[in-house]
């Protein structure tokens, strides 16, 4: 009839036909989404969680290790009616609680679907084996088992660090974990987080749309087992650490001791912290931590500031040295003080005049505002503010105002002031030496952490230079991870340290009546060099400050103790660190000593902290 | 003498059409086994399975075959009438002795036989139609023509209707093709279409959008038709301006005209007077354009405001939800749009030459519904890719092709209104299932010719190509 219609009709077909191909090409060809779509819908990976890497002291002690960790996993789908009763008994939970979870997992049905979830999370071990002896009763209850930490022994938690499931936020900033995956959070877990974690493994699954699983995906030859941590070798000193542990007992503050001829850090503690028993299961215990006064999540050892007090006039005398407005010679005298018109700054009874090396011994604070005023009205410089930048230099190279680098997570910098601030405080031209004499004595805009303070006494000890202090010895199958222990030198001549030194000594070694600051930290037969420092504190009791080296030629150990409201330097944080260096170089406390050991144990300064 | 001939016509038979046919029949067998394959059963005889059953179904429906081609080509045309009130009365007998299956009552149970009259409803319609449009006096373009050849249509679709196949009663909407062909003016199928791709449009947009777009569509054929443009525009501009400054310079009085009446009644107001207006113009001077385009416009009005109704009311839950899944709507794809999305990551997933016989993991684990019969091309396009799925589009383009061929060189019109009638019904499952499958058209629950497992649909396509055949054989 008419071939308009014939025509027309093959048209409307091929369009209709060539539709179809086209967008068959855009889906087939061009987009991808759907190809992986597919693979997640149809393979199931069951994860294979690795075993964290051991963390080890420096002699070969278990810091950190695993043990096996029982979650009870219920699949709704294949939930029957059981013996409440017998469950709770098991469990030791309460009736009206377990239904209350029975009711959430109900409330989750849906996005649970026909997957397990945990139940129960960290059942002991009893319970675990009781559970098992009647799990006939319990459809649809299963047992997980998976590894979490072991402490051995109970050491400062914040120095290893805890274990959490991984967050929301911390997903987001790494794609490569997934929900439900542990992270290491502070401490040496968060900061060789990459070293321990192993690597996870899986065994693909094939499965249906029901999440039955059908077979083993291509018999296994995709598969990926787990691969555990490395295991680490740190270079804290077990039982210094546990010692030291021992002896803050009951006070607020910090401990750190390290080898001044590596930077190998002995024993960090900050008390009071985180006990390992609050580690293992950091979610339950978390409000009780984060509410407690003491604030035991806060590593005072690196993360507090403080003034550094009297122990920064070692830091000063080296300066003078440097800039030869002092030589060891050179004289100063003490009036129960120091005064520039209005302006005193007050000091303790003493011999006076005092020469360089008196002055470090007796802690004169006359001496210092003297030496601080010579350098900042060095004539060799063109003002007050480009000698304070001078000044500010000096320091820096002492390692304050900067992070020191130590290889955990959330070191301070401390303050350290120049020009730029006082300008900013009081006007450009608007300040002179006097007005900023506190620094001095260590007092004023000066903040330091008690680790910069430790670092202070290593570069006492070797005279000069330090190297960045450091947790980790040795990952014996990675070698690239290691922290790199720098050599580190001060802006000041090594042989300015001598009279500074023999004054740290003649501190600690000097007879009665001499008017040495801290006698009570000698040592018989060891040649301790110390420094007190009393750090005025606005809220309450001074803090007490002591940092030390013994001994005196080839030193082995450098500290810092740093006691939060413990009065004088003299009286409680000297004791502490000069038992601590008894014990790292004799293995014990001598008789003689042993009162010291009683009494620093007996101190209690806490009722101080909780008022 | 008559049955000489009948050996003889074995021979004229279009062997390019029934080896098309037999290659899509065996794709499809060989489908359904990859489709819903059971190692535990991995032979493709296996009865207990459906591919061992779709086996049976192929002997049978290839006995069906030869016996059509036994039987004479001018019974169909003399019994045209008879066929096609058999088929209206098991319609009907399905209505009331039916089994209910997943929601709908369109099966008849004989004994062992199970049977769908909705599938079979395409072969009597094209045999009736063909049947009373062949007669020497029928001319589609009367109206009594027309009103004929649309009852033959309509009455079975309303009838599967009520059994609430509505993917079945749809399909008989093809056959507009064959009157198409047979002279039937272009504008009834170009109106369908525009009435179709309006109800799509009123459930996406506003109204008040539909509205402007068919005003517009409306204005421009008035500039074309008219003689004198300038009018046709300053009329539009003088609408624009309006509708949109009353409102505007009732904002300065601080008056918000659209706090007392909607946007879309406002429209209406100014349209209404617009179109009363120039009816009355068109009257006067005697414009036929205007005369058809006013009554066509308020009809597009109509249209629009009846969706709301139709989709709410008219359709079930699950037919709206399958049509928002279609226009993006409702990406629930874990919902009502499920099936449509598993089974775009099954095809999208074979990428150019699928993942092999039997390694498609999508169709094989069952991730993907009807994955035998509605959804039997996702096995097709996750197995065998783009470059298969290519194939058997060509196959269908092919065998459409010798239909029209066939139906073109009949001396007979029943032939050729039969030809095409197997030609629209062919298309239309293929354009609707396929494009289901890959979220092109709505999942309306519909075969895939000669591939879908099942005994109604492969034995009805059969019947439908194997007539046509011996009607082409014989050339009666």
């Amino acid at each position: 009839m008419n071939k308009r219609g014939k025509n027309a009709i093959i048209l409307f077909f091929i369009v209709g036909l060539l539709l179809l191909t086209g967008k068959l090409f855009f889906l087939q060809l061009i987009n991808k989404e759907y190809k992986v779509t597919a693979d997640n819908n149809v393979l199931r990976y069951e994860i294979i969680y690795p075993s964290r890497g051991l963390i080890y002291d420096r002699n070969g002690a278990i810091l950190a290790d695993n043990k096996a960790a029982y979650d009870i996993l219920i699949t709704p789908r294949e939930l029957a009616p059981f013996d409440t009763a017998d469950f709770c008994s098991i469990f030791n939970i309460s009736r009206e609680r377990l239904v209350n979870m029975l009711a959430d997992i109900d409330a989750r049905r849906q996005s649970i679907g026909y997957q397990s979830v945990i139940f129960v999370r960290q059942v002991s071990n009893q319970q675990y084996t009781h559970f098992l002896e009647k799990s006939y009763k319990f459809p649809g209850f299963s047992v997980q088992t998976r590894s979490v930490r072991n402490y051995p022994s109970d050491i400062c938690g914040n120095l290893l660090g805890y274990i959490v499931e991984a967050d929301k936020t911390y997903l987001e900033r790494n794609p490569e974990y997934r929900a439900g995956d542990y992270i290491g959070r502070t401490g040496l877990e968060e900061a060789y987080e990459k070293t321990l974690k192993g690597e996870k493994g899986y065994t693909i699954f094939l499965r249906d749309v029901l999440n039955r699983i059908k077979s083993p995906y291509a018999e296994g030859a995709y598969d990926k087992p787990s691969v555990p941590g490395k295991d680490m070798v740190t270079t804290i000193d077990l039982p210094l650490q546990l010692f030291g542990e021992e002896l803050m007992q009951n006070k607020v503050g910090s401990v750190i001791a390290l080898d001044p001829t590596t930077g190998e850090i002995l024993t960090l503690i900050t008390s009071t912290g985180l006990s390992t028993e609050y580690l293992t299961n950091f979610g339950v215990h978390y409000s009780q931590i984060i509410s407690d006064p003491l604030k035991p999540l806060f590593n005072r050892a690196i993360m507090s500031s403080y003034p550094p007090g009297s122990v920064f006039k070692l830091v000063n005398a080296l300066i003078g040295l440097e800039e030869e407005v002092i030589d060891p010679s050179t004289r100063f005298s003490c009036n129960m003080g120091y005064r520039a018109g209005s302006l005193t700054v007050g000091c303790h009874a003493h011999p006076s005049p005092t020469n360089l090396v008196q002055s470090v011994m007796m802690s004169c604070n006359a001496y210092y505002c003297n030496v601080l005023r010579s350098i900042l009205d060095n004539p060799v410089y063109e003002n007050t503010a480009q000698s304070m930048d001078q000044w500010e230099r000096y320091v820096k190279s002492f390692g304050f105002g900067t992070r020191l680098g130590i290889d955990i997570p959330g070191e301070l910098t401390g303050s350290l002031p120049g020009s730029a601030l006082y300008n900013k405080m009081y006007g450009k031209n608007g300040w002179r030496s006097l007005t900023v004499i506190s620094l001095a004595i260590g007092q004023g805009e000066i903040g330091t952490t008690p680790l910069q303070l430790a670092n202070l006494a290593a570069i006492m000890a070797n005279r000069g230079h330090f190297y960045t202090p450091h947790l980790v010895k040795e990952i014996p199958d990675d070698n690239a991870a290691q922290p790199k222990a720098t050599q580190n030198h001060t802006l000041v001549n090594p042989h300015h340290f001598e009279p500074v030194v023999e004054g740290m000594y003649l501190a600690v070694n000097s007879p009665a009546g001499s008017g040495a600051t801290a006698r009570l930290a000698a040592i018989p037969g060891i040649d301790l060099c110390g420094k007190t420092g009393t750090a005025q504190n606005p809220h309450g009791e001074d803090h007490s400050v002591f940092v030390c080296f013994a001994p005196k030629d080839e030193p082995k150990i450098a500290v810092a103790v740093y006691i939060e409201q413990g009065g004088f330097g003299a009286s409680q944080a000297a004791p502490v660190a000069s038992l601590l260096v008894e014990k790292y170089l004799t293995g014990d406390i001598q008789p003689s000593r042993k009162w010291l050991y009683e009494r620093t144990l007996e101190q209690d300064l806490l009722s101080r902290h909780l008022q | 003498m008559r049955r000489r001939r009948d050996h003889l016509l074995f021979k004229n038979l279009d062997w390019w059409s029934i080896a098309t046919y037999l290659l899509l029949v065996f794709i499809g067998w060989v489908s359904i086994f990859s489709a819903v394959y059971d190692p535990e059963h991995s032979h493709i005889f296996d009865t207990s399975q459906r591919y061992g059953m779709q086996m049976i179904w192929m002997f049978g429906a290839w006995l069906l075959a030869f016996v059509v081609l036994l039987i004479p080509a001018r019974t169909y045309v003399l019994y045209s009438n008879l066929i096609y009130f058999i088929g209206i009365l098991l319609l009907v007998v399905v209505l009331f002795l039916g089994v209910e299956r997943s929601g709908s009552r369109s099966w008849l149970v004989l004994g062992p036989i199970h049977f769908q009259p909705a599938e079979m409803s395409k072969l009597f319609v094209a045999i009736g139609l063909a049947g009373v449009m062949s007669r020497p006096h029928f001319h589609i373009q009367n109206r009594r023509g027309f009103l004929q050849a649309a009852f033959l249509i309509l009455f079975p679709m309303a009838l599967i209707f009520l059994q609430k196949e509505a993917g079945l009663a749809v399909v008989l909407t093809a056959f507009v093709v064959v009157l198409y062909r047979e002279g039937l003016s272009g504008w009834v199928p170009i109106m369908g279409i525009v009435a179709v791709v309006l109800f799509l449009l009123s459930i996406l947009w506003d109204p008040v959008y539909v509205l402007w777009l068919c005003l517009g569509v409306v204005f421009f054929i008035g500039f074309l038709e008219s003689p004198k443009k300038r009018p046709v525009l300053i009329t539009a501009l003088i609408f624009a301006s309006v509708y949109f400054a009353v409102p505007l310079a009732l904002k300065l009085f601080s008056v918000d005209l659209f706090s007392y009446i909607k946007k879309y009644q406002w429209f209406l107001a100014l349209a209404g007077v617009l179109s009363a207006t120039l009816l009355v113009i068109a009257f006067k001077n005697k414009i036929t354009y205007l005369k058809v385009l006013l009554p066509v416009f308020a009809g597009c009005v109509l249209l629009v405001f009846s969706v709301d109704y139709v989709f709410n009311k008219a359709l079930k839950p699950h037919q709206q939800a399958r049509i928002e899944t279609l226009l993006g709507i409702d990406t629930d794809i874990y919902g009502s749009g499920y099936n449509v999305y598993q089974s775009k990551v099954a095809i999208g997933s074979g990428g150019l030459t699928g993942k092999g016989f039997l390694q498609g993991t999508q169709t094989k684990y069952n991730f993907v519904p009807e994955q035998s019969t509605d959804f039997i091309f996702c096995s097709i396009g996750e197995e065998w890719g783009f470059v298969g799925a290519l194939l058997v589009i060509s196959l269908y383009a092919f065998l459409l092709f010798r239909i029209i061929i066939m139906a073109e060189r009949q001396r007979h019109p029943f032939g050729r209104i039969y030809g095409y009638g197997v030609a629209a019904c062919v298309f239309f499952h293929v354009f609707i299932n396929v494009g289901m499958t890959i979220g092109l058209t709505p999942v309306i629950g519909i075969t895939l010719p000669f591939i879908s497992y099942g005994g109604s649909s492969l034995w009805t396509f059969t019947l439908l190509l194997f007539i046509l055949l011996k009607l082409d054989a014989s050339n009666y």
